[in-house]
């Protein structure tokens, strides 16, 4: 077990190293100018052909890509100085760059946004899991009744609803029409501050996150659980004269979640690398705003930031099933 | 009463038993409500068993010998299922009861053990926890540890090796035939009176079946539990029953002590499933009861009474198949065999009477 983790980190790491390569390739011959629009910026405007040439010098956009893209590596593990304007910056070990735009080091916005995205993301999560398998539980039980179906129905209409817009109508009606209290004021306060206030300002957040998701998750488990409950072991259990629910929870559930968990390390891992519409709606300022705030100003140490953290968090998140998979499934051996 | 009453009694007490017959089915008929129409996967079955003796079901998939069974067990989905007549264990009447005094019947009184045993045990949990969770459920006041000692000796005793060690193994690290032996230690571990055996040889190789029926004897001896096995195996049957039980289409066809049916079969459908037993094999079961209906052939040149195709359609108004069958399976009967080939009893009233195909004289 313990040598198949090191192996799958092992294989992530070398899968980390090409999405690096692969967005730092993808910027430096694609069809922007991120020196262009940093000297936009910096010099309201005023970017004539000679700063432009001094931005382009600094930030290393007249050097081969193999060498920026090896200063980059080396400043993630030992650190660098980096060249901004006529500023000479130091760039600490896990060294992702300075931001062309706040000009502040990529690591440290990245640890101050990283709570509210992951506040968001575990509170949603849960609730998919919470809702959407008792649920998807109490349906199989059910199969073929009215309620069965009107259920299935029902959360086939919601998940066919744009997320978007469903976040949208949720904020739109729960805080704008209809002004409950608890809902006013939404946003991200760190727990530390005011835990009353932070679980206030996410619950909008994390109820439309979670409703939308757990209608997925209660026909992944409903599907699941329906198949399951027609083994021939559950047949056995009940002849051996377990109650019901003994029949489903213990025996049904845990082959029931084998699936379901496989899609939830994706969804977790999804949602941990950012949430762009659940953040933008709801004032959260986490890595989904983030990132794409830096695509949108081309801003290149960010935006490679975000993608390897979210690749980093599919990797990990993928690991955790394969793991949580060997646990419940005695037959499976991690090799 | 059913026309099976009207037969010479085959099981008829044979001293022992007090208080009657172990378990009594009359008039069982189950029925699945489906889109297209009710299908009636048993109907009017009715049998009796003694207790420590043994009622062999034979039947071809889909005649209705598991969904029979299982309706002893009460396992039918009550939402799904229409099950009438009745079933009663030492008298007490099984149709109908409630869920929560069945569960105590179930793996206690009436334990049943399954074909496939890999997939009839629970992949996820050692075979140890299994067993003494049906150990458990039953004995409320006992703790883990008997249950585990119990567990221990059950699989001792079905000839499991090193019981001590095993009882910690995950099912597929068993052979089939230790499965199917953990399964078997599984139904008698609470020492029910009943044990129904569904098909328990049929996914093991030849040498292992003979393991496990030698097994299921032995322990039917010693627990003096009232065995059904049902199989189509007639080998099997031949071995270890003492009444046999033929079914097809949802209906006893044929009903009596296993000698009795072996040898003299009475309907077409027997004739076909003993004439489908290699011919070598067959005679030698019977040397010594010369069947008129086999005359002397060389050995192995086995000529077959065709079974019926298996295709039929019980929901109801789709079909005459029960007796479009019939009567298909006796024309050959009919034309190939002396006359007293014929059932030499009343047949059974649904045979005959309601119509073969137009297109053939009736065969009866």
């Amino acid at each position: 077990m313990f040598a198949y983790i090191v192996k799958r980190l092992i294989s992530g790491v070398v899968v980390l190293f090409l999405v690096s390569m692969a967005i730092f390739v993808l910027f430096w011959y694609g069809p922007s100018e991120p020196a262009r629009v940093v000297c936009d910026s910096q010099t309201s405007n005023r970017c004539t052909p000679e700063r432009f040439e001094v931005y382009k010098e600094n930030l290393g956009y007249n050097n081969p890509v193999y060498e920026e893209y090896g200063k980059f590596l080396d400043g993630l593990f030992t650190g660098r100085e980096v060249q901004f304007g006529n500023q000479q910056l130091e760039c600490n070990a896990p060294c992702l760059g300075y931001s062309y735009f706040t000009v502040r080091p990529v690591f440290e916005e990245m640890k101050e946004r990283m709570p509210a995205t992951i506040s968001v993301a575990v509170g949603g999560a849960a609730l998919y899991l919470l809702l959407g398998i008792p649920i998807g539980i109490a349906a199989a039980r059910r199969r073929g009744t009215l309620g069965d179906k009107a259920l299935v129905s029902g959360f086939l209409v919601v998940s066919s609803i744009p997320y978007y817009l469903f976040a949208l109508l949720v904020w739109l009606f729960l805080t704008i029409t209809w002004e409950i209290p608890l809902f006013a004021e939404t946003g991200y306060f760190p727990i530390t501050d005011n835990p009353a206030k932070w679980f206030s300002g996410l619950l909008l957040a994390w109820i439309a996150l979670g409703i939308f998701g757990c209608t997925s998750y209660t026909r992944y488990t409903r599907g699941s659980m329906v198949e399951v409950l027609g083994e021939d072991y559950i047949r056995t259990a009940k002849a051996k004269g377990l109650t019901a629910n003994r029949v489903v929870y213990k025996h049904g559930l845990r082959s029931a979640l084998v699936p379901v968990i496989t899609i939830f390390g994706i969804d977790f891992g999804t949602l941990l690398a950012g949430t762009i519409f659940t953040e933008r709606i709801f004032d959260i300022e986490g890595i989904g705003l983030w990132a794409l705030q830096a695509v949108n100003q081309k801003d290149l140490p960010i935006v490679s930031a975000t993608a390897l953290f979210g690749a980093a968090v599919l990797i990990i998140s993928n690991l955790v099933v394969d793991v949580v998979y060997s646990v419940l499934d005695p037959r499976v051996r991690l090799s | 009463m059913t026309s099976l009453d009207k037969r010479p009694s085959p099981t008829k007490p044979e001293g022992g038993s007090v208080d009657g017959p172990l378990l009594v089915v009359e008039d069982l008929t189950v029925r699945f409500p489906t889109e297209d129409g009710e299908v009636t996967a048993v109907r009017e079955l009715s049998y009796q068993l003694e207790v420590g003796k043994t009622l062999g079901i034979v039947g071809e998939s889909g005649s209705g010998k598991s969904v029979s069974s299982m309706a002893v067990l009460g396992l039918h989905d009550p939402r799904s299922t229409r099950i009438s007549g009745s079933i009663r264990l030492r008298g007490e009447e099984i149709v109908g009861m409630q869920e929560a005094q069945m569960r105590k019947l179930r793996g206690n009184d009436v334990a049943m053990i399954f074909q496939d045993a890999l997939a009839a045990l629970h992949p996820f949990y050692r075979v140890g926890q299994q067993l003494e969770e049906a150990y458990l459920v039953h004995h409320p006041k006992a703790t883990k540890r008997d249950a585990r000692r119990k567990a221990v000796e059950m699989l001792d005793r079905v000839g499991i090796p090193r019981p001590d060690r095993r009882v910690d193994d995950y099912p597929h690290q068993f052979s089939g035939g230790m499965r199917q032996r953990a399964m078997i230690a599984m139904g008698l571990i609470n020492d029910p009176s009943l044990l129904i055996a569904d098909e328990p040889t049929t996914a093991l190789d030849v040498t292992v079946q003979a393991q496990i029926l030698d097994l299921l004897q032995d322990l039917q001896r010693e627990f003096n539990s009232a065995v059904i096995i049902i199989t189509h195996d007639l080998g099997v049957i031949a071995e270890m029953a003492d009444d046999v039980l033929v079914m097809y289409a949802g209906r006893a066809v044929e009903y009596g002590p296993g000698k009795e049916v072996l040898v003299h079969p009475e309907m077409p459908y027997t004739w076909g499933l003993l004439s489908s037993v290699p011919r070598r094999h067959l005679g030698h079961e019977r040397a010594d009861d010369p069947d008129p209906r086999q005359p002397a052939e060389p050995a192995g040149a086995a000529e077959r009474v065709p079974v019926p195709p298996a295709v039929h359609a019980p929901v109801e108004g789709a079909g005459r198949s029960v007796h479009d069958r019939a009567a298909r399976a006796h024309s050959p009967v009919s034309a190939g065999r002396p006359p007293e080939a014929l059932p030499h009893r009343e047949p059974r009233r649904d045979l005959r009477g309601r119509g073969a195909p137009r297109d053939r004289p009736r065969a009866c």
